[in-house]
């Protein structure tokens, strides 16, 4: 049996103090004073004692990120001096999509290496946009659960980017007459690719680049990103070049497992010279997620290609119109196309755009991908605030461009490691122990309109509410 | 006519000296101490005692709010000095969720603190999640329905062993039952607490699947032994002494997945419940590892039964796409309880993945099994509960006429031991506020018997609002309110002119 794959994840702390989602507020004027049954004292968390840490060294106090909400402070100060507020700060991390829950669970993810977990239920909206609308299935008694988790059951995700024959011939002797082709395999149905903004100095690629490299995952970089550093990592790059531009590329293209082509009508008439410059390359497209892609990506998947990489917007918009779909509709459409034209097993779908969170990995493969490419996550794992201060040229607030190179891939190892780990439990719940089984298969997923449907409209009638809330 | 006793109601405060309300008065310098605030709030939010002349901090969590401003004793305008100012309190912002809002989470400590319904403007009974429960509403009453009948004569109990196979009837006097909290997820005062409150209430409690202590004997003919995939503390003895017996094959909080208790709460009391080992982490596999189809599934309920005979069998179960199979499945098996415990639900520690996306949320599931396991034809044959995001009286009452028979209770439970809901339950020494830990210092701050009082206080507000309920449908019986659909409708469900006659769903002031 292969190897088991396995992340290390290693406690790797943030720089600096991370946005806390509360802040107390103290009404110090009401204070009793030399209060022996003083709060501060009495934190559970401790919050308080750090924040005399702080203070000797003359420093700003930072208890926001710690705080734990527990109230006791609050109520049990003898002169009810405390009262709290939401962090203003915290409401200013990212936008309606990369909300600030998201970005403090990467945070928490990248640090500790750990899945988010928490008591008390669930306490979010009932359903929501696009990923949000969907459950995924367990097991119930028959078709027991997996657990990967606690590693008793061996759970797969590796997912291929090559393609496949669609069928095997067999001589008389029923020896293999077809020509298998070469097989490129990820461990995780995650690859990276560089972030549309941000201060991506060279530490910073450095990092995503070791990071993508020591999880056997590859990272989609431009040509005028490669840098000497990064040579040694090759077989984890994957170029992304143009019709125009990759003669001028040969180098890179001979160093590169894989290399993804900018999509353009008659792009497969590339192929045949890509292959003459790597006979075994792997050759990935890459698409605009539009209403087009669909169609588009029928007609490639009967030409050479191994993966075709779609990209939506970064909220996981459709684009090239003003009603755009959500990732999740228009993976069921690339996927649904090719299946209908049994094309599908052939080649690989991997999509970006609006990946945020682990479970967007898990909903995505239900709904059709192969994989995912993310780009923000890893931004957010390196302590970026998806603040706009570097897109309006002033300084970056965690100062992105001064990291450590080792320390940065860690934390996005650990983040990787909380992400597969969350997936495992998905697998696990579904009983499915092989992430390339979850493809497609939306039997094992539960949807907002089909439970209403399902389990209203025969009590309620027609919903006259159109959309989700 | 039938009456059901239950146990009166005492005031129980806060264990806190600060409790929260959702408004907040406060008194400046210029008061003068008069005493005539306090002579005139009836609600006891001035405290003077003769003696002193200092004024004390208003008890504001009992303020009833703006709509005290029609009573000729609204204390900020008799203010001779002008003293007094009344605001909404700002610190609801930081509490509570788009399901436990901060009026419910106020709602219900003052119904565990009064054993009544709140006389503040609080929205206790729907959340602002904007679906299911919270989109749910009853339809308006026919005037010429309503029973004229004091609560006493109203009949909440419910039937959990309708099978009829012989073994003894088991009527609890409440729609509802305690969930299974583990010894070493909650305290050991809470379980006993709420071990109390479910004998004086002549319901349920249940052990969870860590293991039966000692001190919860006395109590037994109202505990559940639950037996979970991790088998921890389950001996004959626990399975002898309980009046039901209640197989755990999922839970809501994260469906498909075992229980992970670490390392820190595994003390020296924890392990030798569970029979292990002090400090080391203890993991139930995902599924019993005995049981991969409905037959071995039948061996497990044959085998209970075979040790005690008088014990009912219950099934607990998530919430997966196949619950109606699963349903009709352990009836055949012989269960006299099936339960369903919902995605959203949930009390300890559990994945966020998990909570948010796994499996589907109760109010889906109850329609679709009742539906099923009527057209099958054994709907009466066996007692259906719910649980897994059943916060509230009214969400009890909505999921009985979406087609349970009652409801089991969590959260709600914790929510009037005055937990806040910040889902802390797992990190450092455990729960803050000394609910879900065996930290030696944390694991005291409850008292068994105001947990048990705080519990009994809050049923007995629900029984309330069930109680008149019922009335204005002209109903005795909660049982009548079994798959009652019709008197439900569903906001999105409705035409516009049509929804504008309900209560809309409040609004979040929730940041996740």
């Amino acid at each position: 049996m292969p190897k088991k794959y396995h992340i290390a994840t290693k406690v790797t702390l943030p720089r600096f103090h991370p946005v806390g989602k509360y802040a107390v507020v103290e009404f110090r004027e009401d204070c009793a004073g030399s209060c022996e049954e003083c709060v501060k004292k009495k934190c559970v968390y401790e919050i308080f004692k750090n924040d005399y840490e702080y203070l000797k060294a003359m420093e700003e106090p930072e208890y926001l990120y710690t705080c734990q909400n527990c109230f006791r402070c609050v109520q049990e100060c003898t002169k009810g001096i405390f009262s709290r507020v939401i962090n203003p700060e915290y409401r200013l991390l990212g936008d309606d999509y990369w909300q600030p829950d998201i970005i403090q669970q990467t945070w928490y993810q990248a640090h500790t290496g750990r899945i988010t977990v928490s008591g008390a239920g669930y306490r979010g909206p009932f359903v929501g946009e696009g990923f949000d609308s969907m459950w995924t299935d367990m097991s119930e008694i028959v078709r027991p659960t997996r657990d990967g988790i606690h590693g008793r059951e061996y759970i797969n995700t590796t997912i291929e980017l090559s393609r496949r024959p669609l069928r095997l011939e067999f001589g008389e002797d029923m020896s293999l007459v077809s020509d298998v082709p070469p097989i490129l395999e990820v461990p995780i149905p995650v690859v990276f690719q560089r972030p549309a903004f941000g201060m991506l100095g060279q530490n910073v690629l450095l990092a995503m680049v070791k990071a993508a490299h020591k999880l056997g995952t590859l990272i989609l970089l431009q040509p005028e990103d490669y840098i000497d550093t990064l040579t040694p990592y090759s077989d984890s790059l994957l170029p992304c070049l143009t019709r125009d531009n990759y003669q001028d590329y040969t180098d890179l293209i001979q160093r590169s497992r894989i290399v993804e082509l900018a999509y353009e009508p008659g792009i497969e008439s590339e192929f045949e010279t890509l292959l003459s410059i790597k006979p075994d390359l792997f050759i990935a497209v890459g698409l605009r997620l539009n209403s087009d892609a669909a169609s588009v990506g029928l007609r490639l998947a009967h030409t050479d290609v191994d993966t075709l990489h779609f990209y939506a917007d970064g909220h996981g918009n459709e684009l090239d119109t003003e009603r755009p779909r959500f990732l999740k509709d228009m993976i069921r459409e690339v996927h649904l196309k090719l299946v209908e034209n049994s094309l599908r097993p052939k080649i690989n779908l991997l999509f970006s755009g609006g990946i945020a969170m682990a479970e967007h990995m898990a909903k995505a493969i239900v709904c059709g991908a192969d994989g995912v490419a993310i780009d923000n996550p890893l931004l957010i794992a390196l302590e970026c605030r998806l603040c706009p201060q570097c897109l309006e040229g002033k300084p970056c607030p965690v100062k992105l461009g001064e990291i450590d190179s080792e320390w940065g891939a860690q934390r996005i190892m650990n983040l990787m490691g909380a992400w597969r780990n969350q997936l495992l439990e998905v697998l696990g719940a579904m009983g499915i122990r092989e992430v390339r089984r979850l493809r497609g298969e939306v039997g094992r997923s539960l949807w907002f309109e089909d439970l209403e449907r399902e389990c209203f409209s025969p009590i309620f009638g027609e919903r006259k509410v159109a959309g989700i809330r | 006519m039938r009456q059901i006793q239950l146990p009166e109601p005492v005031r129980t405060p806060s264990r806190f000296r600060n409790a929260i309300g959702k408004y907040v008065i406060k008194r400046n310098s210029r008061c003068i101490s008069c005493g005539l605030c306090a002579e005139l709030c009836p609600y006891g939010v001035h405290i003077r005692y003769d003696k002193y002349s200092k004024p004390l901090r208003p008890r504001d969590y009992k303020c009833i709010g703006f709509k005290c401003k029609e009573n000729a004793f609204f204390c900020v305008e008799r203010c001779p000095q002008q003293a007094l100012t009344l605001r909404l309190n700002p610190i609801l912002e930081t509490m509570g969720d788009y399901r436990w809002t901060a009026e419910m989470l106020i709602g219900h400590w003052e119904m565990a603190e009064t054993g009544d319904i709140p006389v503040a403007d609080l929205e206790y009974s729907v959340g602002s999640s904007g679906g299911g429960f919270d989109k749910l509403r009853f339809k308006p009453p026919d005037p010429k329905d309503y029973l004229d009948i004091g609560d006493k004569y109203v009949d909440t109990s419910i039937e959990l062993n309708k099978r009829g196979d012989g073994r003894p009837g088991k009527t609890i006097s409440i729609p509802c039952y305690g969930a299974g909290m583990s010894f070493g997820s909650t305290a050991l005062p809470v379980m006993l607490g709420r071990a109390r409150a479910a004998q004086r209430l002549n319901i349920l409690s249940c052990t969870g699947e860590g293991g039966y202590p000692e001190e919860l004997v006395p109590y037994a003919d109202h505990v559940i032994t639950q037996v979970a995939t991790g088998l921890f503390g389950v001996r004959e003895e626990t399975i002898l002494r309980a009046p039901v017996v209640e197989f755990k094959y999922a839970q809501g909080a994260k469906p498909g997945l075992g229980g992970h208790l670490l390392g820190d709460k595994v003390t020296p009391e924890v392990a030798a419940i569970r029979e292990t080992v002090v400090g080391s982490a203890l993991f139930s596999p995902f599924p019993f590892h005995s049981v991969y189809s409905v037959e071995d599934h039948k061996k497990h309920v044959d085998w209970a039964k075979e040790v005690n005979p008088r014990a009912l069998i219950a099934v607990k179960v998530s919430t997966p796409s196949d619950s109606d199979m699963v349903a009709v499945g352990s009836y055949y098996a012989g269960a006299h309880i099936i339960h369903f415990d919902g995605s959203y639900g949930g009390t300890g520690a559990a994945p966020d993945i998990a909570k948010k996306n796994i499996a589907m949320p109760i109010e889906y599931a109850i329609p679709k099994v009742h539906r099923f396991l009527t057209e099958e034809g054994v709907r009466d044959e066996i007692c259906l509960m719910a649980s897994g995001g059943i916060r509230t009286a009214m969400d009890v009452a909505k999921v009985i006429a979406l087609g349970a028979d009652g409801a089991i209770i969590g959260t709600s439970e914790l929510v009037a031991l005055e937990c806040i809901r910040c889902g802390k339950c797992e990190s450092g020494r455990g729960c803050a506020r000394g609910i879900a830990t065996t930290d030696p210092e944390l694991g005291h701050m409850v008292v068994e018997e105001w947990a048990e009082q705080r519990v009994v206080n809050m049923y007995l507000a629900w029984r309330k609002q069930w109680c008149e309920l019922l009335r204005q449908y002209g109903m005795r019986s909660i049982r009548e309110l079994v798959g009652r659909t019709d008197l439900l409708v569903h906001l999105d469900y409705l035409g516009e002119d049509e929804r504008l006659k309900f209560e809309p769903s409040s609004l979040s002031l929730a940041v996740l």
